[in-house]
């Protein structure tokens, strides 16, 4: 039986690291290196331990890429655990992007509405212009980022996501 | 403080407290602290040895043939920016051939890094993707725990490179030791799980046609692993055929060896593979030259794939069952269980009598010419005289290497090194050269093709300065042969740039160097250049020259199945599709 490439898939996986300088650059060269496909890559210290850090990396691809990227990244001496939120746990993701909004009339008063439909808070506002804050899972900013075209989107940032898994279970 | 010592001092007694009797390298202005503090050393009973080659990459590919041929860690030490680059294509070739390397890489002084000061180079960012692990280490303090720790990554779980830059004024800075914050444990799953190998077991019990495919994992999990495979081997009865940095695990003279399998493997290996209903994969990882066309890869088999990189399963071919683990404690856990089952060999009778069919084809036959030396004659030439001796045979990489493979045979492990990952002309002689400095007494020749040889020519010296009685024995037809035989392939014959033109004299060149030089054009006097060489007790290059336009067959070409193995240059015709070009 052979890899052959199959529906792909998208996963999210927690990885938990050494702090170490180089850590990030080593997991971003390594899909580009294999020619993974990264969506987002996230990283910050998040416990008491600053010895340890936490990236959240969203990809996608056949469940044979998914299994090589976990292996691979399992590998690498600084990787203490990594976890497929996906596979393994029901789990909460969210994610946060600044949109900057233009109009005048109609359509910044259409602008206000999704905003208010999406829980979006704006941050920033002149009289041409918003920046509204909206967080929530990546699929509901796609979708928020597909309305604001219509009215007027003209930049965005977003944060890539982070990932934890449900109930009182710690990965 | 009386036990502050300097950071070129933590690095030299962590090492010699770690094992290390020797380290290859080459000075310069950001490792002149090290070099300082190897000299102060010297007259120590445990001092480490250093040995100075002629070019960095001859220190990397050295401390390979020393590691490959010892089993021990082989350590490599030189200057930033160029000194490190240089190194790279030799620390490359370790990860791609799993070998355990620890290189320390000097660097400019911590408060230049980033300033483009001479000979700075981002060692560490380049040598991310090509090391196991990396370091650059800016606390004399930390020093001694990142050694220990890089040892560890190296020698552990599957072996590789692994690097630490070390800038310059760390190694002049006194610090304390103390163990490193960051310390975590490395520790790569060494033991299989029980359940996988009871199914492996009854999976290999009720197989009719079973093939151990072996591969350079063997070797790197030491001599006891080699001895494993031969007991369970002797249990079940199989077959077993090899990759090309498998050779030596299993005895080249059993009856079960079907000899190496893959591109330019055997007729009865290749065939074998296809026919099979179970392949047991131990320590390989389905390289590319081993499968061939994938889809058309052992259609019948089953397949148990044990690595101790859990990234190898399921990388290229899915297997039925992967085991993570040290392959031979794998093989001597099923070894175990198979007699607590009171297994006996299934009757393998009908599957051997196949296999008999293929090797009468007799596929490594080559035609004798009265006039001119045949490289293959040459091959097993040297290996009737040699073999009495067991030999350390080094390669550089094209035919003569394969041809090595296909007519040298080997009895044992770590007897046989090659460049088989990344595929390095220029890796044979300095190979050589360490091989022979961890095997002061043994016989130990580079294979060579006079294209590859001068890849790393320079490194004639080293052997010259420390004595080193290696024999270069170089298959001379004036081409990149290999090269050359793809032009004839699937160029029609259009030899683009791959004759060797201006070669030197070899013979003259071995003299300037103060080796022994010796000519062989004459295949009746292929006997006698050979023992002339092998009693001569220094170093020497044999230049034998032999039939330029001879080819190395069997060969399967890229794209083709298993079964569609070309057996001599008869059968070669017409052009390839640019799809197969593509995959040679």
């Amino acid at each position: 039986m052979h890899i052959r490439p199959r529906q792909s898939e998208r996963h999210t996986l927690s990885v938990t690291v050494a702090n170490e300088p180089g850590i990030l650059a080593r997991i971003a060269g390594l899909f580009a290196g294999r020619g993974y496909n990264i969506e987002s890559l996230t990283v910050a210290e998040v416990t008491e331990d600053e010895t340890v850090s936490r990236i959240t990396i969203a990809t996608s691809g056949p469940p044979a890429v998914i299994e090589q990227i976990i292996a691979h990244l399992d590998r690498l001496p600084p990787v203490h655990k990594v976890t497929d939120l996906t596979a393994t746990a029901p789990y909460v993701e969210r994610e946060l992007a600044l949109v900057k909004v233009t109009g005048t009339g109609d359509h910044r008063i259409e602008a206000l509405r999704l905003a208010e439909v999406y829980r979006a808070r704006v941050v920033d506002a002149t009289i041409s212009s918003f920046i509204f804050e909206v967080t929530g899972g990546p699929e509901k900013i796609d979708k928020f980022l597909e309305l604001m075209r219509e009215v007027g989107l003209i930049e965005v940032a977003r944060t890539g996501v982070a990932a934890i898994a449900r109930g009182n279970q710690v990965i | 403080m009386a036990d502050e010592r300097t950071g070129a001092d933590i690095l030299i007694e962590t090492l010699r407290d770690l094992g290390v009797e020797v380290v290859f390298g080459y000075p310069g202005g950001a490792v002149l602290p090290i070099y300082d503090a190897l000299f102060k050393q010297a007259e120590r009973p445990d001092a480490i040895r250093h040995i100075l080659v002629r070019q960095e990459g001859g220190a990397a590919h050295a401390a390979e043939g020393y590691a490959r041929s010892t089993g021990k860690c082989g350590v490599v030490l030189v200057t930033s920016g160029p000194g490190a680059t240089n190194a790279v294509t030799g620390i490359t070739d370790a990860l791609m051939d799993s070998i355990p390397m620890l290189v320390i890489t000097g660097q400019v002084a911590t408060p230049l890094i980033g300033s483009d000061a001479f000979q700075e180079c981002d060692t560490v960012g380049i040598t991310r993707h090509c090391t196991k692990h990396n370091y650059l280490v800016k606390d004399p303090a930390e020093l001694e725990g990142v050694i220990r720790e890089a040892f560890a990554i190296a020698t552990g779980g599957r072996p590789g490179p692994v690097l630490i830059d070390l800038p310059k004024d760390v190694q002049v800075a006194a610090a304390i030791s103390r163990p490193s914050p960051t310390a975590h444990r490395y520790n790569p799953q060494r033991e299989p799980d029980p359940a996988l190998i009871e199914t492996a077991v009854e999976m290999l019990a009720a197989a009719e046609r079973p093939i151990f495919y072996t591969g350079g994992g063997i070797i790197n999990a030491g001599p006891e692993a080699s001895d494993a495979l031969r007991d369970l081997q002797a249990l079940t009865g199989a077959p077993v055929t090899s990759t090309l940095m498998g050779l030596g695990a299993f005895p080249a003279s059993a009856p079960e060896w079907l000899g190496m399998l893959g591109m330019h493997g055997t007729y009865e290996a290749n065939h074998a593979m296809n026919r099979a209903d179970l392949i047991v994969a131990l320590g390989a990882r389905f390289d590319d030259r081993v499968t061939g066309r994938l889809d058309a890869f052992a259609p019948h088999a089953r397949k148990i794939h044990v690595d101790i990189d859990r990234s190898s399963i399921n990388k290229i071919v899915r297997a039925e069952l992967g085991i993570v683990g040290d392959v031979g404690l794998v093989m001597r856990a099923m070894a175990r269980l198979w007699r607590e089952r009171g297994h006996q060999r299934q009757d393998l009778s009908a599957w051997f009598a196949r296999i008999e069919e293929w090797r009468a084809k007799r596929c490594l036959d080559f035609p004798l010419s009265p006039t001119e030396i045949m490289p293959q004659q040459a091959i097993r030439r040297l290996y009737e005289a040699t073999k009495h001796r067991a030999p350390i045979i080094t390669t550089e990489v094209g035919q003569h290497q394969m041809w090595s493979a296909q007519h040298f045979h080997f009895e044992a492990p770590n007897k046989w090194l090659t460049s088989g990952g990344l595929g390095t002309m220029g890796y044979g002689l300095p190979a050589a050269i360490g091989a022979q400095v961890g095997n002061p007494d043994a016989l130990v020749i580079d294979i060579a093709g006079e294209a590859s040889i001068q890849m790393n020519i320079q490194e004639l010296g080293t052997a010259s300065q420390y004595e080193l009685p290696v024999k270069i024995f170089i298959l001379n037809n004036e081409y990149m042969g290999m090269v050359r035989q793809w032009q004839d392939l699937t160029y029609q014959g259009r030899h683009s740039h791959s004759y060797s033109d201006s070669l030197p004299d070899f013979v003259k060149l071995a003299e300037a160097y103060g080796w022994k030089g010796i000519r062989i054009d004459d295949p009746a006097a292929l006997d006698d250049g050979i023992a002339a060489m092998l009693d001569y007790p220094g170093p020497v290059i044999v230049d034998c020259r032999v039939a330029k336009l001879a080819n190395c067959f069997p060969m399967i070409p890229s794209g083709a199945a298993h079964t569609d193995m070309i057996l001599q240059a008869a059968e070669v015709s017409g052009e390839m599709t640019d799809e197969a070009r593509a995959l040679v």
